[in-house]
């Protein structure tokens, strides 16, 4: 549904995609992980069309990104900072955003605006919300229309946990309607039940795009927090393929 | 497209700037045509005003404007929404408050108290200023990401415009005065949307005669039918050209 080919992009010395090539194919979900400032979001903006690649290419559903904004329809798509118009109200944000995209009320999905309580909020200027009801706001709006497509960029970041079990919640039952997600997350025992795949970036670079069940075999870790941690102290020393590291681990047990 | 204009209209009017602008304006209009016996002496008082004071307003307040509804922005490039639409609808948005204040402010008075030739040509003018010095802001704010730098950059280009391009023109009418200019300073002209304003409403006013031999040029050339197309293309050059060199930028932009 998403295809990635050889894209670069550079912020003045710093190189924040580097020849990232990938395919994303739907009902997988995808956690992006990396350090800070490895990219991630970069790469978001740029199936957004909100950052331009220097180079390559990008196509959502076989639309070039650089084209027709309509493919962006198919998104949905939750920032990791929600800024919205400080004198808006959020009922009007909502009424704004069903106007743009030329929604039915009975097409939109309401699930999220119904279990955050939004409605209870909607005479409230946007800007007097707390980061977690922003947060929450964003989550809505990203679901709000049912997308093939869904982006969420740290999305449990500033969430109490009873909101952030709703969204997982949300997020799995979205999984099991053959979707495609995207998840950038530092918390990774989030990501650890709803994701199927791993793509692991550091520097700009795509270290690999690998399913989970691989990921658990090669680290011999069953915990995807421990299996991440693994790789990460493997590229802190050599930034070799994974599988490359992890045999040459097997190979010196052997000997001694 | 005036879909997405409605609701940076709608933005604009909850700040109440526009409506204190639209205040200051009717004001001052009304108490000069009040205090002047002769009208045309009260129109040429307003002529500074709309000279120097419309630009101002039109490029600080579009600026300002611009940087503060950097979240609405942003929040509709992730819609399927193209960004030269997006910028269009900010432009038409902030055109159309700032054009009402002007039309309330100073178009109402002009209508009751003079309504001839001139007070129509200072009605043009100032429309077409607002137009052009938006435009220009737009290309300032979307050129610099940086908020101070931005309005820096409008306030240096309103000091350009209104006071220094005064000061080149002089000089180099000094420094060649041995050489016929006439056509020249016609040429110089066009290249500042105020100085433009100001000779085409002055050459509708008796005061040409003042000018000597540049004026009964001018008075020649803008007092045709020729002089106010000149004058309409040349301020819708000044109107498109930022503007499409903003969407330009504005596509191209990372955000």
């Amino acid at each position: 549904m998403i295809r990635i080919e050889h894209i670069n992009k550079k912020f003045r010395r710093l190189q924040a995609l580097d020849n990232i090539s990938a395919n994303f194919y739907k009902g997988q979900v995808i956690s992006l992980i990396g350090p800070n400032g490895s990219g991630k979001t970069t790469l978001i903006k740029s199936i957004l069309g909100m950052v331009k690649p220097d180079s390559g290419k990008i196509f959502v559903k076989d639309q070039p990104v650089n084209g027709d904004p309509a493919y962006r329809s198919d998104i949905g798509y939750m920032p990791q900072i929600g800024r919205y118009p400080d004198n808006m109200k959020v009922g009007q944000l909502f009424d704004m955003m069903k106007k743009i995209r030329n929604a039915d009320e009975k097409e939109t999905d309401n699930d999220l605006v119904l279990q955050f309580n939004i409605p209870a909020i909607y005479e409230k200027p946007m800007r007097t919300l707390s980061g977690g009801t922003r947060q929450k706001v964003s989550a809505a709006l990203a679901f709000l229309f049912s997308p093939a497509i869904l982006i969420l960029d740290e999305p449990t970041a500033g969430l109490d946990p009873l909101s952030s079990e709703i969204l997982k919640e949300k997020i799995i039952y979205e999984k099991k309607k053959n979707k495609l997600i995207l998840i950038t997350s530092h918390v990774l025992s989030d990501l650890e039940e709803l994701t199927t795949h791993i793509m692991y970036l550091q520097e700009g670079k795509m270290q690999f795009l690998k399913d989970l069940e691989t990921l658990q075999e090669e680290t011999d870790e069953i915990k995807l927090s421990k299996a991440i941690a693994k790789v990460m102290r493997g590229y802190e020393t050599d930034n070799k393929w994974i599988d490359q590291i992890f045999l040459a681990e097997k190979k010196d047990e052997r000997i001694y | 497209m005036l879909k997405l204009s409605r609701y940076v209209l709608y933005d604009i009017l909850r700040n109440k700037i526009v409506i204190a602008y639209t205040l200051f304006l009717f004001i001052v209009s009304f108490s000069m045509f009040r205090m002047e016996e002769n009208s045309s002496k009260a129109i040429l008082s307003l002529l500074n005003i709309v000279l120097i004071v419309l630009p101002l307003i039109s490029l600080i307040f579009t600026t300002i404007h611009y940087y503060n509804s950097y979240e609405f922005i942003e929040l509709m490039l992730s819609q399927p929404l193209s960004r030269t639409r997006i910028l269009l609808s900010e432009f038409g948005g902030v055109c159309i408050s700032l054009l009402s204040a002007f039309w309330i402010g100073v178009g109402v008075p002009v209508l009751l108290f003079s309504a001839d030739e001139t007070g129509f040509a200072l009605l043009f003018t100032g429309t077409a200023l607002t137009i052009v010095f938006t435009s220009i802001a737009f290309l300032a704010s979307v050129r610099s990401k940086d908020k101070a730098r931005g309005i820096g950059f409008a306030l240096l280009l309103w000091f350009y415009f209104a006071l220094i391009y005064d000061g080149l023109v002089l000089l180099i009418l000094f420094a060649f005065s041995d050489y016929p200019m006439e056509k020249f300073t016609l040429l110089l002209s066009a290249l500042n949307p105020i100085d433009l304003g100001r000779i085409f409403i002055m050459l509708k006013m008796d005061i040409s005669a003042l000018m000597g031999y540049t004026g009964a040029l001018y008075k020649d050339f803008f007092g045709s039918g020729k002089g106010v197309l000149f004058t309409t293309v040349i301020m819708l050059l000044w109107a498109t050209i930022p503007l499409w060199l903003a969407i330009r930028s504005f596509r191209r932009k990372d955000m």
